[in-house]
């Protein structure tokens, strides 16, 4: 882990070093990839402290049994409708939706319905899906979230139970 | 946007009003949270600004406006497993494409992909839920991406 994190920090170093460097020679290369460092670190910035915070909100406030009741493996078919309007509501994707689904994980939920979740805040956020029909047309995305949500579900079910089966562990302490 | 802002502020001022201790340590834990997680996604950030130089929007619609079915899948499924861009600059670029006579079916394979396969941002998915899981995960959307681009070429008649 020691040998993992000097890797990670001299990389992080070089990188910030050619940043620093191509700003100063005036390297083209080097000041567009520090452009687009900065307009996707703005961006993000602009979501996860709202999403860090319901994160944490929903940590001390939700009941481990509430979560447990509508997303635990005791609620059959209802879950995974919840998993898929709880991922359609969700904002930004797949990088917000990971720390919120490794809350639900916490607090008891089930992995196919986790994975689900995941799944559908990358295919079905409504917001995305309303503006796609405005430039895609409206057949074809109700082509693509009626192919894709079936199979979200059936492939989260399937990972989920193999995942399960192998005794699956996710990383702790974050 | 705005509407996440609100609802944040809203949530938070409802909580303070009710229990204000609840409120502190949901705050202590959303801080501690975002700081742990930050150097993944520090990670994701350098990966993103060197992949989006080296893939900028004109080779995407110089492989994806062509008219080979096959390639442009192939190609349409790689740019958008290993790019990340959000929805609205997404779209606006297929809806370009549309219009320079690209088909449904490689939109449909890059849009799928773009929205369910995250190459990049595999640095934070492993740290919430471990190499196999997201490997795994990423493999199965890919196969659901394929599965939706081939039935989108089949409504539009694009294929068979």
């Amino acid at each position: 882990m020691k040998r993992n994190d000097s890797i990670k920090i001299a990389g992080i170093a070089g990188y910030l070093l050619f940043l620093i460097l191509s700003f100063a020679c005036g390297f083209n290369p080097g000041k567009e990839i520090g452009h687009n460092f900065l307009s996707f670190s703005i961006d993000m910035l602009k979501l996860l402290p709202c999403a860090f915070i319901l994160i944490g909100l929903f940590e001390v406030w939700v009941k481990r049994e509430t979560v447990e009741r509508h997303f635990g493996e005791e609620s059959g078919i209802r879950g995974y409708i919840w998993a898929l309007l709880l991922g359609g509501t969700t904002v930004g994707g797949l990088y917000v939706s990971f720390p919120v689904a490794y809350s639900l994980y916490g607090k008891g939920a089930k992995l196919g319905i986790i994975l689900t979740y995941i799944g559908a805040s990358g295919i079905c956020r409504v917001p995305m899906a309303i503006f796609e029909t405005s430039f895609m047309g409206i057949k074809f995305t109700i082509i693509r979230l009626m192919v894709s949500i079936p199979l979200v579900i059936l492939t989260s079910i399937a990972l989920g139970d193999y995942l399960v089966k192998r005794n699956y562990k996710p990383v702790k302490g974050k | 946007m705005y509407y996440l802002y609100i609802a944040t502020g809203f949530a938070l001022l409802l909580s303070f009003i009710v229990n204000r201790e609840k409120t502190f340590k949901a705050i202590k834990i959303a801080v501690r949270r975002f700081v742990t997680i930050l150097p993944a996604f520090l990670g994701m950030l350098i990966l993103v600004s060197i992949v989006l130089f080296l893939i900028p929007d004109k080779i995407i619609l110089n492989y994806l406006g062509k008219n080979n079915i096959f390639i442009g899948v192939l190609f349409a499924s790689l740019f958008g497993s290993i790019t990340l861009m959000p929805g609205f600059i997404a779209f606006p670029l297929c809806g370009i494409l549309l219009k320079k006579g690209a088909l449904y079916i490689v939109l449909s394979a890059f849009s799928t992909t773009l929205m369910m396969v995250g190459v990049l941002t595999y640095p934070i998915e492993k740290e919430y839920f471990g190499v196999r899981l997201t490997i795994l995960r990423n493999i199965m959307s890919l196969f659901i991406a394929f599965v939706v681009a081939l039935m989108t070429g089949i409504f539009f008649r694009e294929i068979f």
